[in-house]
């Protein structure tokens, strides 16, 4: 109990660290994506000027918005991906809250911030938002697939070698490398659904080459065409903290060492400083190859196009990463 | 009398078009009208302000879900008045405003305007001139498709293509910078010559940029013509027939990708082109077939910038010696204008298609009359079609195919 509400108190604390890496970690993204495309880009602190000047801006909301719905939308997307910190186990110490089964309530708040996306968009009354909202669920229904059959792979795994722990918690999960727990053909299939939660962040995140739902060149920001304000800098945040946590989520399941441990440092401050750094280190290499680097490759896909992309070959993949596994264990046992 | 065939043949085609675009749909107007009321159909409006137009046009898509129903076009969002106000300046003036009438292709203006006062002044424009302008004319055509490829990219959210054409895109504006002394708004054609010479110091430099395009074409038809997802995006969306672009009187690329041969450089060549021998380019040269679709325009719009490297290059080297203006003093050209009496024509092919100038003097300082139509003008028609069968997310990309 006491621990618990020790736990609440630092909710604040994690809701602000997310934020500031979030935004820091966007800022390195457009920097890098910048210097791709042959450009200077903005200063590495941009986004933090953006939420700024958003917060100062007009909150417009449209006359025929459902106005309770339009403005609720943007907060339950911030809280909803704070809330997905809580869970997952940052800068080379454990999760702030965990327990049996956290993994699946982590995918399920993955979904949250892109459904308050759908709401707000359906809520704002415009053909625009509408036509986001309606890509925005589609690309949902798509890209779940994948990333549940990767997560439910690698717990599977973990509950096969390791019988001892809770195999669809987080904690469980990067306490065993799971790396280490299998043979070649195993190892291959854990590349492949690797890979296949690489592709599946831009999609999560609705980033190029999946950005249908805002795609401004189409449909003027699709589901955010009318927020505005501080509205607006909600939805931003949320963004940055959600791209920051999903980073965070493959980093847990697929690369889960810990500096201090390698190193065997044995000063506590040194060792929790090398942790944290390591993990930041982990946490920007998974952005890079799964965000930028995908979205500065690749044109952006019509929604026919995204859905074939998840269903077929992202699902074929996970499946066949599933079943080199499963062709491991099955001849191991 | 043809000119207002022309017309008449747009307007019947402009109905023939929506028809079809309603069969397309299965079934006519009435029942659409329906169909919304049920709510799984509504309208939206692209322009006429949207990040995916450049300029003020507005287009009612009726949409289903994703896919366009029914679509329709409505112009006339800008009218600017510049033929009103030609109307009461002399032709040196005038020169100044059909510049401004298109930002990237200002030279195509300005020489249409120039060959219309011309014809009808019967003023000879000495050989040097008519290359300087072939080449002003080419080197604009180079930025004109490398900013639109640009711009297509962009509309395809691919960023990364439109920042590395743009850059490309620089060296020709540096040139045209150092030879006519701006970036954009070039000022070279004026009445009977052209306003600047191209010393021999400035052939290196326009020789060297013409290398530079030789020498990234392979890199941007890998980008471009290479790239899966830009083919996936592109290859069978927004598909113009070659009878549809005949009945609709499309111009340049957008006629030519469709198949085509229409090119006013090989038709009716003017300038230094009477020399070069001009072969229109349609995507059977480049490709080796024909679907008229948007990968096809992107194809033949990039071969072009090759074709008008191989035309500047051999006008540079083949420049003639001689005067660049028939009369250098524009009071004096003023003073023999004043006395031209009939009416002139001036077509020639811009980057987007033929510009076509219509002048009418009676003598005055003034001309009676001053008719122009941009080449876009020409293609706006085609969208109509080429909305058939396409999603919202192909709408920009076909919007922007002609080059709007």
């Amino acid at each position: 109990m006491i621990g618990n509400i020790a736990a609440l108190a630092i909710v604040p604390v994690a809701g602000v660290a997310g934020i500031i890496f979030g935004l820091l970690f966007k800022g390195l993204d457009r920097v890098l994506g910048a210097r791709m495309q042959a450009r200077v880009g903005p200063p590495l602190l941009q986004p933090f000027i953006d939420v700024k000047k958003l917060l100062m801006k007009e909150n417009i909301v449209p006359q025929n918005a459902v106005a309770w719905l339009f403005n609720a939308a943007p907060v339950a997307a911030l809280c909803a991906s704070i809330a997905l910190l809580l869970y997952i186990p940052l800068f080379g110490s454990g999760a702030l809250l965990e327990g049996s089964g956290d993994m699946v309530l982590v995918v399920y708040l993955l979904l949250l911030p892109s459904l308050a996306m759908v709401a707000g968009g359906f809520a704002s009354g415009s053909h625009y938002a509408t036509v986001g909202a309606q890509r925005e669920m589609v690309a949902m229904l798509s890209y779940e697939f994948p990333l549940a059959i990767a997560v439910v792979s690698a717990a599977w795994l973990l509950a096969s070698k390791a019988i001892a722990v809770q195999a669809f918690s987080l904690a469980a999960l990067s306490a065993f490398p799971l790396w280490s727990l299998v043979g070649t053909l195993g190892f291959v299939g854990l590349a492949v659904l690797l890979a296949v939660l690489l592709f599946v962040m831009p999609g999560e995140l609705g980033k190029a080459p999946f950005d249908v739902a805002e795609a401004e060149t189409e449909i003027a920001g699709g589901v955010l065409a009318e927020y505005s304000g501080v509205n607006l800098a909600l939805f931003y945040l949320a963004d940055a903290v959600k791209s920051f946590a999903m980073a965070a989520i493959i980093v847990a399941i697929f690369l889960p060492w810990n500096a201090t441990a390698m190193l065997s440092i044995s000063d506590m401050w040194a060792g929790a400083a090398a942790g944290a750094l390591f993990f930041l280190a982990k946490v920007f290499a998974v952005m890079f190859a799964g965000n930028t680097f995908m979205r500065i490759a690749l044109a952006r896909l019509r929604i026919t196009q995204v859905v074939r992309v998840y269903w077929g070959y992202a699902s074929a993949a996970a499946l066949a990463g599933l079943l080199l596994i499963a062709a491991e264990l099955v001849l191991v046992v | 009398m043809k000119g207002q065939w022309c017309f008449m043949a747009e307007k019947e085609t402009m109905r023939h078009g929506k028809q079809r675009l309603d069969t397309g749909a299965g079934r006519g107007d009435e029942e659409t009208m329906q169909h919304a009321k049920g709510g799984t159909s509504f309208t939206i409006s692209i322009g006429p302000v949207h990040p995916a137009l450049k300029e003020p046009i507005q287009l009612d898509f009726e949409i289903e879900g994703e896919k366009v129903k029914n679509a329709d076009l409505r112009l006339s969002q800008a009218h600017r008045g510049i033929e009103w106000i030609g109307t009461n300046r002399n032709p040196i003036q005038i020169l100044y405003l059909a510049e401004r009438i298109c930002g990237i292709c200002n030279v195509c203006h300005t020489l249409s305007f120039c060959r219309a006062v011309e014809s009808i002044a019967n003023i000879e424009v000495p050989p040097r001139a008519q290359y300087i302008r072939t080449v002003t004319a080419e080197l604009e055509r180079i930025h004109s498709h490398m900013l639109w490829a640009g711009v297509a990219a962009h509309e395809l959210g691919f960023d990364s293509v439109m920042h590395y054409t743009w850059r490309a895109r620089e060296k020709v504006l540096d040139t045209i910078e150092i030879l006519t002394g701006n970036r954009v708004t070039k000022g070279m054609p004026t009445i009977g010559g052209v306003r600047r010479d191209f010393p021999e110091k400035h052939h290196k430099r326009i020789l060297e940029t013409v290398g530079f395009y030789k020498s990234i074409f392979g890199k941007l038809q890998d980008m471009l013509l290479h790239d899966p997802v830009i083919e996936a995006r592109t290859r069978g969306i927004g598909v113009l027939k070659k009878e549809e672009a005949l009945a609709l009187c499309a111009v340049g690329p957008t006629a030519r990708a469709s198949g085509v041969k229409r090119d006013v450089r090989q038709d009716e060549p003017y300038a230094a082109y009477c020399d070069l021998g001009v072969r229109a380019i349609t995507p059977k040269e480049v490709l080796g077939e024909v679907h008229g679709d948007v990968f096809d325009r992107i194809a033949v719009r990039l071969a072009e910038v090759a074709q008008s490297a191989d035309i500047i290059e051999h006008c540079v080297r083949n420049i003639p010696e001689g005067k660049i203006v028939f009369e250098e003093k524009p009071i004096k050209v003023l003073a023999q204008l004043r006395g031209a009496q009939g009416e002139g024509i001036g077509r020639l092919e811009a980057p987007r298609g033929e510009v076509f100038h219509y002048v009418k003097m009676t003598g005055q300082e003034a001309p009676y009359a001053w008719k122009v139509k941009a080449p876009t003008y020409s293609n706006l028609l085609s969208i109509l079609p080429m909305m058939r069968e396409a999603q919202i997310a192909d709408i920009p990309i076909i919007a922007a195919s002609i080059d709007p």
